[in-house]
């Protein structure tokens, strides 16, 4: 008996430690990749260890896309969508939850349906709508057309609906307005759970590809992943180079999910999960 | 003369007389919260929603758009480049989604198993990959499928394995597509699924064991019957996400060769931003929207007869 326990239990970490391997290998990979110059990188067999390259990659990185111009744009865009977005999803997200009015459940039904419509649909009009204002190249073009998000909504008023309605009405019996109310006692109360969308919000515009590709065409206006993909049109590819951009615009938010991971994953997940 | 008037306006705010005059109700504050987002929402989605269900039927003429009924459509059924992409993308949903789903199902299990310490160190390490950039994982792939010098085919040939032509065989370039996604993906739902385990009664499986049932078992006849709903759920996730597979092939195929990683969504994108023909690209957008909706109904309705 024991000992059938002791296999079962080696075959269990055995496929376990596969899957970490699999899972983080790519990861080590790339750091060692930006490292290293595009033929170390190609060497066969190739290179495990840290190179020296570091400072050339970096270097030439700069030349080709600007990579601070680049940082801070995608830094930039992303903190202003942040902070928008979070303010306007919470606010939502505490109607949604709180309160009884004309039309709430109609129109919260046409934000969940939002959710299931492929973003592809909207781009093309949304194009024309940003030529049309002038906006190509902007950041507003970038930032707008995502701040009203049906996800984080959702979450927000799941979590907003356990804030017990005790605690509203007795600052409502003790004269304080709506706004008082919403900015002094709902939000500070909801900060775990602002915080976990917010890392959501921050995560998908970081990440976001399509829709910056189709309105920035200027290569001082370009994100992080747009400039790295420019990278690729290329005729030659450094692939140095290329490691180096990766590895730039994964490490940062690596280092950030491993710090508050706890909060990445129950902004990435939901409620809708636990229940 | 400052001071008294600071002293009667503080005083003004905590009279309820005041309250009542304030023009901001429990009522009408609702309505305040979501003014933004019903705003935003109409102008960035529902009017292009609309707009683009209205473009599917004209098409480009001169300076304007002219009515051409449903002749985007026809010629979309027509259009063996269409077919193909459409073919693609279904092959990448048959395959990849149930493989991806399975095996995070059984990585799970097995991290839910009482044998096994250390359970947030995998658990993070499972989910790190559901955080990156998919140009970032894209471009990082590129690199070690390469056909040549890239790692994965060096380890290949430790094990004494022919050369894979992963991104120059259209055979192989679909698989190389599918494992970047399996890759991307199969943590986070691994952690969704962890989730659901947490609700699953310990004494379940306490009584398959002393019934002698194994663990293979016990996972067909209880793991997997008790997380339907989340298996479900998760379900109707990656066929949304798969149906506008976007990213992996424009980065690491650019649809090639030979069109066979060429998805919807890719074609989409080069037909209305490489030969700005909107008309017939939101024609595309439509029939996915038609797909997905199809797609999310039969696996909702498959679902709930069994219950």
């Amino acid at each position: 008996m024991k000992t059938q326990k002791n296999i079962s239990k080696i075959l269990l970490y055995a496929l376990l430690i596969a899957g970490v391997i699999c899972s983080i290998g790519p990861f080590y990979w790339m750091v060692i990749g930006a490292s290293h110059t595009s033929g170390e990188i190609f060497k066969v067999p190739p290179n495990f260890l840290p190179g020296s390259e570091l400072w050339t990659n970096l270097k030439n990185l700069d030349e080709s896309i600007g990579i601070l111009k680049v940082l801070g744009n995608s830094l930039t865009i992303t903190l202003i969508y942040t902070a928008l977005a979070l303010m306007i999803c919470s606010a939502s997200g505490y109607a949604f939850a709180k309160f009884k009015f004309k039309g709430r459940d109609a129109i919260f039904f046409v934000l969940l349906l939002a959710i299931m419509i492929p973003y592809h649909v909207t781009l093309i009009p949304l194009f024309k709508m940003m030529a049309a204002l002038g906006w190509i190249n902007t950041y507003q073009a970038v930032i707008l057309p995502n701040l009203a998000y049906p996800f984080a909504i959702f979450l927000m008023r799941q979590n907003m609906k356990a804030l017990p309605d005790s605690l509203l009405e007795a600052a409502r019996v003790d004269g304080a307005g709506e706004f008082k109310i919403f900015f002094t006692i709902v939000l500070p109360t909801m900060k775990p759970s602002l915080a976990a969308v917010a890392i959501f919000l921050f995560m998908f515009q970081w990440n976001n590809f399509l829709w910056p590709l189709v309105i920035l065409n200027e290569q001082d206006m370009y994100t992080l992943p747009v400039a790295l993909s420019s990278l690729i049109g290329l005729s030659k590819v450094d692939y140095g180079q290329l490691m180096m951009g990766t590895a730039i615009s994964t490490l940062p938010i690596m280092i950030f999910f491993l710090l508050l991971q706890r909060q990445f994953i129950s902004g990435m997940l939901g409620s809708s999960v636990k229940e | 003369m400052a001071e008294l008037q600071k002293e009667t306006a503080v005083k003004q705010v905590y009279e309820p007389k005041a309250y009542k005059k304030n023009w901001i109700t429990p009522k009408n504050f609702p309505y305040i919260l979501i003014a933004p987002t019903v705003i935003l929402f109409c102008l960035f989605t529902v009017y292009p929603v609309i707009s683009s269900f209205i473009m599917s039927f004209q098409k480009s003429d001169g300076a304007g758009m002219a009515f051409v009924g449903l002749e985007n459509y026809v010629r979309l059924f027509k259009d063996p480049l269409f077919l193909t992409a459409l073919k693609n993308t279904f092959f990448i949903l048959i395959i990849q989604v149930p493989i991806q789903l399975f095996l995070a199902l059984i990585l799970a299990a097995a991290l839910n198993s009482k044998l096994v310490k250390m359970k947030a160190f995998f658990r993070i390490s499972y989910f790190m990959p559901a955080i990156t950039a998919l140009v970032a994982y894209s471009i990082v792939f590129m690199i070690m499928l390469d056909e040549n010098y890239g790692i994965i085919n060096y380890f290949l040939s430790l094990l004494g394995m022919e050369k894979v032509g992963w991104l120059t065989s259209t055979t192989w370039s679909k698989v190389a597509l599918m494992i970047a996604i399996t890759w991307r993906w199969t943590g986070y739902n691994m952690v969704i699924y962890l989730a659901g385990l947490q609700n699953v009664s310990e004494s379940l499986y306490e009584a398959a064991s002393i019934d002698g049932a194994g663990r293979v078992r016990q996972f067909f006849y209880i793991t997997i019957p008790q997380l339907r709903p989340i298996i479900l759920f998760t379900f109707v996730l990656s066929t949304i996400g798969t149906l506008q597979l976007f990213d992996e092939p424009f980065i690491l195929t650019e649809g090639g060769p030979n069109n066979s990683t060429l998805t919807i969504s890719l074609y989409l994108y080069q037909n209305g931003f490489k030969y700005f023909d909107f008309g017939y690209a939101s024609a595309i957008a439509y029939v996915l929207v038609i797909m997905i909706a199809i797609l999310s109904w039969i696996q909702m309705k498959v679902a709930g007869d069994q219950d």
